[in-house]
C-alpha cells in the first residue's frame, strides 16, 4: 500500500510549496489520492514556512500532516519543530548546509545532504529543494522519478527544467 | 485520471462558478479566501463576463443584489469578518426572494479573530446573521472535488428557490491542493426568471425588486410564503453522509467539512484498539440532516458526539436532532486550532471507557 504523509519545511523563497506542489502532481499522474496543504500565515520571504502532501492508495482523511512518514527540513527551526512529527521507523531528509545541529532521534532514518552545495555544482543555490526532493523519491519510491520529471515539464518553468531534472538526479544518487 | 487536475480550493470556487455560468462576481479581498477574487479576476473577462473588485464588502453584496435583481447568475465570496459585514445585504436578498451564491471561507473569531481554519460561523450561517425570518441554504463541502460539485449545485438550488446559498468552507479547504474533475452535468429544468427587472420585455409593467413591505399584513404574508418556501426546502434539500454507520456503534461523531476527514482518520485509528465509531457528516447545515439520526440512533451504546472547530455551535443542532433519546458529547477546538486524530480519538475512549 503506497501512504507517504510528507511535510517539507524552511524558510520562504526556499521553494518549499513548490517542491511539495511538484510532488503533488508527480502522484496525482500515478493516479494517487492526493493533497497539498501549505501553511498560510503572515509568512513572507525570510519567514517560515511548510506544507503538507500526501500520496496515499486510499482517499486522504486529513491533510494536515502531524505523524509525517518523512520530513524535510531545510532550516534550524523548522527541525527544530518537526523533527519530532516524523513517525517511528520514518525518514528526515536534512539539508545539512543550513541546519547547524544534529538531530536527536535515534528510531528513525536520517539523511544529512548538503544540498547547497551539491546545487551550486549544479548551477545555482536555488534549486537546493530539487536536489532533497530527488533524494526523498529515490529513498520512498513513493512516484517513479519519470512522474517527477513530467510533473517538472508541464507545470515548472521551461528555462529551468533542465537545471532542475539535474538537481533531481544528484539528490536521488546522494540517497542511493 | 486524464481529466483530473490539481487545484487550489479557493481556485476550483471559480471555476466551478463559470461552470455553472456564474454572469458577475463581486468581492472584496480577505484572507483566507483571496485567491477565489484573484482567479476570477484573470478568468471572467476571459470568458467576456463581468469581475468587479468593490470597495468594501457592503459595496460587493449590494453589487449582488443588483445583478441578482436582473436575473443573472451572480456570486460574492469572503471570510467571516466580511461576512459579517455583508449580513445587512444578504437580508435583504432574502428578503426580496433572489437567488445567489455566497461563499465563507471561515476563519478564526470573534471580532478581526484569526486567519487560521475554523468552524465558528456556524450560528451565522444557520440561523441568521442578518435580521428577520430568513434561511439561507447553507453548503459544508469536504473536499475541493465536492466544493466544485456543490458551488455548481448551489447556483441551481438558489435558482429553483429563488434564495440565497451558502457555500461554506473553512480556510484548509480553501488553502489547500487536491485533484478535482469537471464532470459534464446534466441541465436542470429550472423555472424562467419572469419576475427579473431586466426592462418590459413586452410586459405591461415593470418587475420590481423589493423586500420592504410597511403594511403588516402584508409583510406577515410575505413572511407565511417565505416560511412555505423554507419548509419545501427542508423536505427536498436535506444532504449528508454515513460513514461507518451500519453496525452497532460504540459511538457516532457528527462532524461536516474537512474536521469531517480528520475524524474518520480517528475512526479508523479506534477501529484498529476494537472501538467502533460512526460518523454522520451533515452535507447541508441548513437544512439540517435530522433523519439521519433517525436512522443511527438504535444503533449506538453511548449516543453521539459534536465534533467542531467551534465552541459548541452545531451542538445545539446535533441536540435537537437527538432530542433526548441518547446522551450528547462535545469536543471542539477554536482560534483557528486544528484538532488531530488522535486528540479526537482520546476524547471518545474517555467517553466509551478505552479499549474493550
Amino acid at each position: 500500500m503506497a501512504n507517504q504523509e510528507i511535510i517539507f519545511a524552511g524558510f520562504g523563497g526556499q521553494g518549499i510549496l513548490s517542491m511539495g506542489k511538484f510532488l503533488a502532481y508527480a502522484g496525482l499522474e500515478e493516479n494517487l489520492n492526493v493533497s497539498w496543504f501549505p501553511s498560510y500565515g503572515p509568512e513572507m520571504r525570510g519567514g517560515t514556512s511548510n506544507c503538507s502532501v500526501i500520496l496515499s492508495d486510499e482517499p486522504v482523511g486529513s491533510p494536515l500532516v502531524v505523524d509525517a512518514t518523512t520530513v524535510v527540513v531545510m532550516n534550524r527551526p523548522s527541525l527544530d519543530k518537526f523533527e519530532s512529527h516524523v513517525v517511528k521507523g520514518g525518514l528526515l531528509i536534512i539539508d545539512s548546509d543550513l541546519v547547524n545541529r544534529e538531530p536527536e532521534r535515534t528510531d528513525i532514518e536520517i539523511i544529512k545532504i548538503p544540498a547547497q552545495k551539491i546545487a551550486e555544482e549544479v548551477g545555482s543555490k536555488k534549486i537546493a529543494n530539487m536536489v532533497l526532493l530527488g533524494a526523498l523519491v529515490e529513498k520512498t519510491k513513493i512516484v517513479k522519478m519519470e512522474s517527477l520529471l513530467k510533473a517538472l515539464k508541464e507545470h515548472g518553468k521551461e528555462q529551468f527544467y533542465e537545471l532542475n531534472k539535474k538537481a533531481l538526479e544528484r539528490g536521488a544518487e546522494f540517497a542511493r | 485520471m486524464a481529466d483530473k487536475v490539481l487545484m487550489k480550493g479557493n481556485e476550483a470556487i471559480g471555476e466551478a462558478a463559470i461552470h455553472a455560468g456564474c454572469q458577475c462576481f463581486f468581492g472584496y479581498p480577505i484572507t483566507p479566501q483571496t485567491e477565489v477574487a484573484a482567479y476570477m479576476s484573470r478568468r471572467m473577462p476571459k470568458v467576456g463576463r463581468v469581475f468587479l473588485q468593490a470597495e468594501s464588502e457592503v459595496a460587493a453584496i449590494n453589487m449582488v443584489y443588483g445583478a441578482a435583481g436582473a436575473g443573472v447568475r451572480v456570486m460574492t465570496s469572503s471570510s467571516s469578518p466580511g461576512i459579517s459585514l455583508k449580513a445587512e445585504g444578504i437580508s435583504y436578498i432574502a428578503g426580496a426572494e433572489l437567488p445567489c451564491v455566497i461563499i465563507n471561507i471561515v476563519r478564526g473569531g470573534p471580532g478581526l479573530g484569526g486567519i487560521q481554519p475554523a468552524q465558528s460561523d456556524y450560528f451565522q450561517a444557520t440561523k441568521g446573521g442578518g435580521h428577520g425570518d430568513y434561511r439561507l441554504v447553507v453548503f459544508a463541502p469536504a473536499s475541493v472535488q465536492e466544493m466544485v460539485d456543490l458551488v455548481q449545485d448551489a447556483f441551481d438550488v438558489a435558482d429553483k428557490y429563488r434564495n440565497p446559498v451558502m457555500v461554506m468552507g473553512d480556510g484548509m479547504l480553501g488553502q489547500m491542493m487536491e485533484p478535482v474533475e469537471f464532470k459534464e452535468r446534466p441541465k436542470k429544468e429550472l423555472p424562467e426568471k419572469t419576475w427579473a427587472a431586466n426592462g418590459l420585455k413586452g410586459r405591461e409593467k415593470h418587475n420590481v425588486i423589493n423586500s420592504l413591505f410597511l403594511k403588516p399584513e402584508e409583510l406577515e404574508a410575505h413572511n407565511n410564503k417565505l416560511q412555505e418556501k423554507y419548509r419545501e426546502i427542508e423536505k427536498n434539500e436535506v444532504r449528508y453522509e454515513l460513514y461507518n454507520c451500519d453496525e452497532e456503534m460504540d459511538l457516532v461523531i457528527v462532524s461536516y467539512g474537512t474536521l469531517s476527514r480528520i475524524c474518520k482518520n480517528a475512526i479508523k485509528m479506534l477501529k484498529k484498539e476494537g472501538i467502533n465509531v460512526g460518523l454522520i457528516r451533515p452535507i447541508t447545515l441548513w437544512p439540517y440532516p435530522v433523519e439521519a439520526f433517525d436512522k443511527v440512533i438504535d444503533k449506538t451504546k453511548n449516543g453521539f458526539i459534536s465534533v467542531e472547530m467551534s465552541c459548541g455551535q452545531m451542538l445545539e443542532d446535533v441536540q435537537l436532532a437527538v432530542n433526548g433519546r441518547k446522551p450528547v458529547h462535545f469536543y471542539g477546538r477554536s482560534g483557528g486550532m486544528v484538532p488531530t486524530p488522535a486528540e479526537i480519538a482520546n476524547k471518545i475512549k474517555g467517553i466509551v471507557g478505552g479499549a474493550k
